[in-house]
């Protein structure tokens, strides 16, 4: 399939612009095949973050034709043939060159909310019991965010409060909330109670619209309002 | 030599606020809850300047009921309610949302109140230039 891909071009110190590469990909290609096709046939200064290229590791997270995406499980086909791509770097990161975000605020973020992507597994035996091998150290559960920061991007109060926590560690936050009591617990209600916090989500559920993988951020963080609001509520009557 | 290699800042603008590009439904409602909140607050001054004039006399409050039943008038009504109607059933939704109500079916909520605010509008619309003025 022949196509174009128009990409966003930065280089420190020089203006921005769109470079226009025409490439040819089969048709069972990915966005991602695109932009590799155009560095490896037009320009190989083009920069753009990428590595599993199965929608595993959330490093190649960008914008197509405006639309967050992750570009390694995009189908070219959805644009149809002889279509121009516009790719762009996500929103609401600072962009190091070309599509080349800096993905730092991604996981400060998620330290905040105490990293919960991976963790010690509960059994799921009804006894509570489990035996590890002999050379496994723990269980460890994965959970389903990418952390490719598509909702980050997606998310139109990111783009007007830089210090907002964002959907990815508010739906986080919940996740620890679900199993934490004491310190941690009233740790994480301070962070999120805040202007910064969870006030600053004013619903327009972008973030679950541009997760890949079902994470709904959005849901997570309505249910977190519920959360803190009735334990508002108990702590104004003594509770 | 020192190369600037320095990231290209975050560009945050309000007007980020009214990019559409790739946006959705609930952005949408984003939007049109920001510029009827704008629009209300603006009609709540007008309302109190208008109320001004009953302390100038019944001419001056005559003057301005004479102008109230133009048609532009009368079409700024309709869209006042429309303001009214889009914010206070999308705040209705938001609230519910708010408090872990609904929300799986925040989407189906919008759609619903969006009909409603349609229906009422046309109404609205109907009642306020059937009226003999």
């Amino acid at each position: 399939m022949k196509l174009n891909v128009k990409i966003y071009r930065y280089k420190p110190g020089s203006e921005p612009h769109y470079d226009t590469f025409p490439v040819e990909v089969p048709d069972t290609a990915n966005v991602l095949d695109a932009v590799e096709r155009a560095w490896a046939d037009h320009d190989q200064s083009l920069m753009f973050r990428h590595a599993c290229h199965h929608a595993s590791c959330g490093s190649c997270g960008l914008r197509v034709n405006g639309v967050e995406k992750l570009p390694c499980v995009t189908p070219v086909t959805d644009y149809g043939p002889g279509a121009t791509l516009t790719i762009e770097p996500m929103r609401n990161f600072p962009v190091i060159t070309d599509l080349a975000i800096d993905a730092g605020p991604i996981y400060e973020r998620m330290e905040l909310a105490g990293m919960p992507i991976i963790r010690a597994a509960e059994s799921i035996r009804p006894d509570g019991q489990f035996v590890l091998p002999d050379d496994v150290p723990a269980f460890h559960r994965f959970e389903n965010c990418l952390e490719c920061g598509l909702c980050l991007s997606a998310c139109p109060s990111m783009a007007t409060d830089p210090a907002f926590l964002g959907p990815m560690a508010l739906a986080a936050a919940e996740r620890v909330l679900a199993e934490s009591d004491g310190a941690e617990a009233e740790r994480i209600y301070q962070l999120i109670d805040d202007e910064h916090g969870l006030w600053r989500c004013h619903s327009s559920f972008e973030c679950t619209a541009a997760c890949p993988y079902e994470v709904d951020p959005g849901a997570a963080i309505m249910r977190l309002k519920g959360k803190v609001a009735a334990r508002k509520i108990r702590r104004l009557f003594g509770g | 030599m020192a190369t600037d290699v320095r990231p290209k800042p975050v560009e945050r603008k309000p007007l980020e606020w009214f990019n559409l590009r790739g946006k959705r439904v609930g952005f949408w409602a984003y939007v049109v809850m920001r510029l009827s909140a704008i629009g209300l607050v603006l009609y709540l001054f007008l309302h109190l300047v208008i109320l001004i004039q009953l302390a100038q006399g019944p001419a001056a409050w005559d003057g301005f009921v004479a102008l109230a039943k133009s048609p532009a008038f009368l079409l700024l009504d309709v869209v006042l309610i429309v303001g009214i109607l889009a914010h206070g059933l999308n705040g209705i939704r938001l609230g519910l949302i708010g408090f872990g109500i609904g929300v799986p079916r925040q989407k189906v909520m919008l759609w619903v109140f969006l009909v409603l605010a349609i229906a009422f509008s046309i109404l609205s619309a109907l009642a306020i230039f059937s009226e003999p003025h």
